[in-house]
């Protein structure tokens, strides 16, 4: 660098360049955003439909999506929220958790699933037919070995009994962790039990093998082999979720109601 | 670099006499994340070589006007501008691939054929020349990383861009899988094997 550099230009041509990038960056950023939140809608949806085991490649998702009934229910009491309070399409669960008065911080006892802060209410999906409900999609997430891991369970109409389940949301080890979201996987967790006989959270995770005998062969779901701490994250998720903090109460509110509903 | 070349040798070196991962070692760490499956390969190949051509370009659209003291901040501006645009369009067109992707994608910014293009080539050559150079150096990439792919995927997981080939024995089938190629260190061993051949067959790329 022979030629001479006046101690300005670097600074002004570096300002340039970055106004030219900025520009750019956020031109695309703010023109591609709708389609961009369109298909983070679609994805949900679609995830929420595998979950329950709907999803069908053929059709549109919106049009499979709409018979489902999108419900706010307070997560301490179970109580349905009703629409005019908080309209379930508009509410956004995460943000929730964050705010002050939506959500509240866990304290360390409480929070199994390392979330540190949870929504007080939560969005969930039935799949009803007629006034009786066949499925419940629940939405649960919680740390596993780097990241927080996002995740759909579908339960059956006796409330205790997985119909299936959807990770879609990791950062976890491509090939080890990361199997979370290997569809076999999901599989094996279809007709498992989340409580037992007596109401108690009975879910494990298997090293090795799974359980091939009953009883224990309802409780038990193949570890991920070589993903120890994200195997346990999902362990205590579903514990948290499943939980006195979590669904529970809505369950409980759930079953007492049914009789009256016939 | 003086000789003149043509845009056609220009595009070809970088495939096998220049390749960049083989002779030139660089890009390696994507190059063993992606090679899992080929689909994923062949999508994270083509972001690098739209990246690498296009921050090529423009590098070398501005050359003449770029400080040598903050140089490579400036080229890592345009590098990073090009990688978040890819990234948005790949979320906005092509999500399920973007949610694949995403991480991959990031750390394009930090592959090494990007900017040893653009320090190498682009700051010294027109901008068509440095554009063809990227292609073809994305080419090269992309050769490697669709051959590394190729055997993982077929030998690691039995099938081609996710169509079953081998069934497995854990679907009922009677290949059983390869574990070792699952892991991401797998493609060293792959890219080793490519570099000997490579070199067997053009002993100029021999070091000393």
């Amino acid at each position: 660098m022979a030629e001479e550099e006046s101690l300005a230009r670097p600074f002004y041509t570096v300002l340039i360049l970055a106004f030219v990038c900025s520009a750019l960056v956020a031109g695309a950023a703010v023109g591609l955003r709708p389609r961009q939140e369109a298909n983070r809608d679609i994805d949900r949806q679609k995830n929420i439909l595998y979950a329950a085991g709907l999803y069908d490649p053929a059709k549109s998702i919106p049009e499979m999506f709409a018979p489902i009934e999108t419900r706010v229910v307070e997560l301490a009491t179970g109580e349905f929220v009703p629409e005019e309070i908080i309209r379930p399409e508009n509410y956004r669960q995460l943000k929730a958790a964050l705010s002050e008065d939506m959500g509240r911080a866990l304290n360390k006892e409480e929070d199994l699933a390392r979330v540190r802060r949870q929504e007080k209410y939560s969005l969930v999906y039935l799949v009803k037919n007629g006034e009786e409900i066949q499925q419940i999609v629940l939405p649960v997430r919680g740390k596993g070995l780097w990241s927080t891991m996002y995740a759909y369970v579908a339960l059956d109409g006796d409330l205790a009994t997985i119909r299936g389940v959807s990770f879609y949301q990791h950062g976890e080890t491509p090939g080890l962790g990361g199997e979370v979201e290997n569809p076999r996987w999901q599989g094996e967790w279809r007709g498992k039990k989340v409580y037992n006989e007596q109401g108690g959270f009975s879910l494990k995770f298997a090293k090795g093998e799974a359980a091939t005998t009953e009883p224990a062969k309802s409780y038990e779901i193949d570890g991920l082999s070589g993903a120890t701490l994200t195997t346990k994250g999902v362990d205590n998720l579903m514990e948290f979720w499943f939980g006195d903090h979590g669904f529970k109460p809505l369950f409980a509110r759930l079953k007492n109601s049914k009789p009256s509903k016939g | 670099m003086a000789e003149a070349e043509t845009k056609t040798e220009l595009l070809s070196r970088s495939i096998f006499k220049r390749n960049p991962i083989a002779l030139l070692i660089l890009g390696i760490c994507s190059a063993l994340a992606t090679t899992g499956q080929m689909t994923t390969a062949f999508v994270m190949s083509i972001c690098v070589t739209l990246v690498v051509a296009f921050s090529s370009m423009a590098i070398s659209m501005v050359r003449n006007r770029i400080p040598g003291s903050v140089r490579i901040g400036l080229q890592i501006i345009v590098i990073a501008t090009l990688v978040i645009l890819v990234d948005q369009i790949l979320k906005a067109f092509f999500f399920d691939l973007s949610k694949q992707l995403s991480i991959y994608v990031g750390l394009i910014i930090t592959n090494c054929i990007v900017m040893g293009r653009a320090e190498g080539y682009a700051m010294a050559n027109p901008p068509l020349a440095s554009f063809v150079d990227g292609i073809g150096n994305g080419l090269g990439y992309g050769f490697i990383l669709m051959s590394v792919a190729f055997v993982r995927e077929l030998l690691g997981s039995g099938s081609v861009f996710g169509v079953e080939i081998l069934p497995l024995t854990t679907d009922g089938g009677w290949y059983l899988r390869n574990g070792v190629l699952l892991l991401p260190a797998s493609a060293f061993f792959l890219i080793a094997l490519i570099i000997w051949i490579l070199r067997t067959a053009d002993p100029g790329q021999q070091e000393d």
